[in-house]
């Protein structure tokens, strides 16, 4: 597996893709940051004292979207170009059968390319991050504390398990498809439908399910809904546990009633209870790409090789 | 020592397709065994049971004394698979790849080096070894695959197809290089090829498989005397000049069963040996005898009765 895994790490950092998703990557990220920074320091007495550094992430100055959100958008364009011709690709090349054919165990063809992926997709993260602190630190004029460390490496830890969804993802439908073309394009259909379709059917299921709300239950019922549908998507899922990862303040999900926040102080949560609260999050994150890779592994144990 | 290959009633089944039907099969160790058919026979999916890449339906297979579908690993170990279109990846040279798949053997860095280079010379491949095989012709691909299946020095060698897409002196070179090691190092070959005449230089044993079924199998000459039973005697008469009317005393002779028009003359298809009465006949009307040449069955002949039979 090592092997494979070695092989398959070389071929993502030397192939072209990997190079424009790097520079489209590394330059937004360093454009949203500088930006979100500047806005920070020129309106430096509005700003919070704390987590100064975490809003160099979730920040959005002008038209321009925060880094986090950035993120959510092109991390599934990132899986899936690293994952969509895994399988499909060696079968066009006609190398499956040759490397097949070597004494090597099956799942470890598919385990390694997994791996190389997710190891490629957690330098991608881990540099994008450090490049923000350092930019970071020479615009702030100040280094992050532990705790904003912290969350900043569990925001990597978060973005890597969703990347590898759409990796999992990817590599399914390059065993699923045989062809390189299908494959792409079936997971790039299914990403569309995630970050854009489930939102719109959640309203839509919201709306029929309690048309009209008048009182302030109705309300919540339909807010509830819309959550629930919604959060089949990774993308939801992901952007929630951001949200609260990423800003202490916030310490619930959707809309408040205004009793519930009585007596409550403002101040930030504890790393502790901010994980406490996205915990299910990223388990559910967690066990989507468990068995999309599941698939994955039974179907190519399974498939016969031909060509 | 007893087979290198062997199958037992090897059975493979697509919901209604028959692929492979009650395949018996044996390879003797040392020997190089040409495994025929027609396109769609059932060859590949042989080769895939024997590797242990496809499960057979039903029945057994074993290569090198091991079970191919609860040990592959043994299996590909020792034996190299050289299939129809190899496909190598484009970005790497040719050495890249062939280093990706001596890793994948467990062949220490140094050997893997010196063997690589060797194998690059023995296939006439040695100027291109850097470049990337994208910029390889479907002929050097294919010497590349010679190369790459002779990497972990197998025990057996599975080859489908290998002079495919290569010039005849690179074909020749290539069988001889297979033939020597058959010989040198006692390899096992199993040869599927459509090139018939190639087959019947270097193999002593053929399998004639059609439609999933394997209806023949033995030795060249054996076959073809059973084939060519009723006819056993084919001679070649070529003559100079006017022929006139010769055709037709030929084919009134005793013991002539058929004649074919050939070039310069015509191939006999005789019962018994007519070469003295023909050589008087052509004498006795003043025509320049050429040559007369008594021919073998060839594969081609042997192929042709019995695919067509089936």
């Amino acid at each position: 597996m090592d092997v494979v895994f070695w092989k398959e790490l070389a071929d993502q950092f030397s192939s072209r893709r990997f190079m424009i998703l790097l520079t489209i990557i590394v330059l937004t990220g360093m454009w949203a940051t500088y930006s979100a920074g500047q806005t920070i320091r020129q309106d430096a007495e509005n700003m919070p004292t704390e987590y100064v550094f975490l809003l160099l992430l979730t920040s959005q100055s002008g038209a321009l979207f925060p880094l986090a959100t950035f993120l959510a958008f092109l991390g599934p364009l990132v899986g899936i170009t690293l994952g969509f011709d895994a399988i499909s690709g060696e079968y066009a090349r006609g190398t499956l059968s040759r490397v097949l054919s070597q004494p090597i165990y099956r799942d470890s063809l598919i385990n390694g390319k997994f791996l190389a992926g997710l190891a490629t997709v957690a330098i991608f993260w881990a540099s994008i991050l450090i490049l923000v602190i350092g930019l970071g630190m020479s615009l702030l004029g100040f280094p992050p504390n532990a705790e904003e460390l912290w969350r900043m490496l569990i925001f990597t830890f978060v973005g890597i398990t969703y990347v590898g969804f759409w990796l999992a993802l990817a590599l399914l439908f390059s065993i699923l498809f045989q062809r390189t073309v299908t494959a792409a394009l079936g997971s790039l259909a299914v990403w569309l439908f995630l970050a854009i379709f489930v939102s719109m059917i959640a309203k839509v299921a919201s709306d029929m399910i309690v048309p009209n709300p008048s009182t302030p239950e109705q309300l919540v019922q339909q807010t509830n809904i819309d959550t629930v549908v919604s959060r089949f998507s990774p993308n939801t899922l992901y952007s929630e546990t951001v949200h609260i990862l990423l800003n202490p303040i916030a310490r619930a999900f959707g809309p408040v009633l205004q009793e519930q926040l009585t007596g409550i102080l403002p101040t930030p949560l504890a790393l502790g209870q901010s994980l406490l609260l996205i915990f299910p999050h990223i388990a559910t994150l967690f066990a989507l790409v468990g068995v999309c890779f599941g698939i994955s592994y039974i179907k190519f144990m399974r498939a016969e090789i031909r060509a | 020592m007893s087979a290198v290959i062997e199958a037992q009633n090897l059975t493979k089944r697509y919901r209604d397709l028959v692929a492979v039907n009650d395949l018996t099969l044996k390879v003797e160790p040392g020997e190089i065994f040409g495994f025929l058919g027609p396109n769609g026979a059932g060859k590949t999916t042989t080769i895939l049971m024997l590797l242990g890449l496809t499960e057979p339906t039903s029945g057994q297979a074993s290569v090198c004394g091991f079970d191919p579908t609860s040990q592959p690993l043994e299996v590909k170990k020792r034996v190299g698979y050289l299939p129809e279109n190899p496909g190598f990846y484009e970005d790497l040279s040719a050495r890249e790849n062939l280093c990706y798949l001596a890793r994948l053997n467990r062949i220490s860095e140094g050997e893997s080096d010196r063997r690589i280079t060797r194998l690059f010379e023995q296939v006439g491949l040695g100027r291109d070894a850097d470049r990337p095989v994208r910029e390889f012709s479907r002929g050097m691909k294919q010497r590349l695959g010679i190369a790459e299946v002779l990497v972990k020095e197998p025990q057996v060698l599975i080859l489908d197809e290998p002079t495919l897409g290569l010039d005849p002196d690179g074909a020749v070179r290539i069988l001889e290089l297979i033939t020597q090691l058959s010989h040198e190092r006692g390899l096992t070959v199993l040869l599927c090829s459509h090139q018939l005449h190639q087959v019947q230089q270097m193999c002593r044993r053929i399998g004639i498989i059609v439609k999933g079924k394997l209806i023949v199998q033995g030795q060249v000459d054996k076959l073809g005397a059973a084939v060519l039973k009723e006819r056993q005697w084919n001679f070649l008469v070529e003559v100079d000049g006017a022929t006139d009317g010769l055709e037709g005393e030929l084919r009134s002779l005793s013991g002539v069963a058929g004649i074919e028009q050939r070039n310069r003359g015509w191939l006999l298809r005789c019962t018994k040996d007519v070469r003295r009465e023909v050589v008087a006949l052509i004498t006795q009307k003043g025509i320049g005898l050429l040559q007369l040449r008594s021919e073998d069955p060839t594969l081609e002949e042997i192929y042709l009765k019995y695919f067509r039979e089936a």
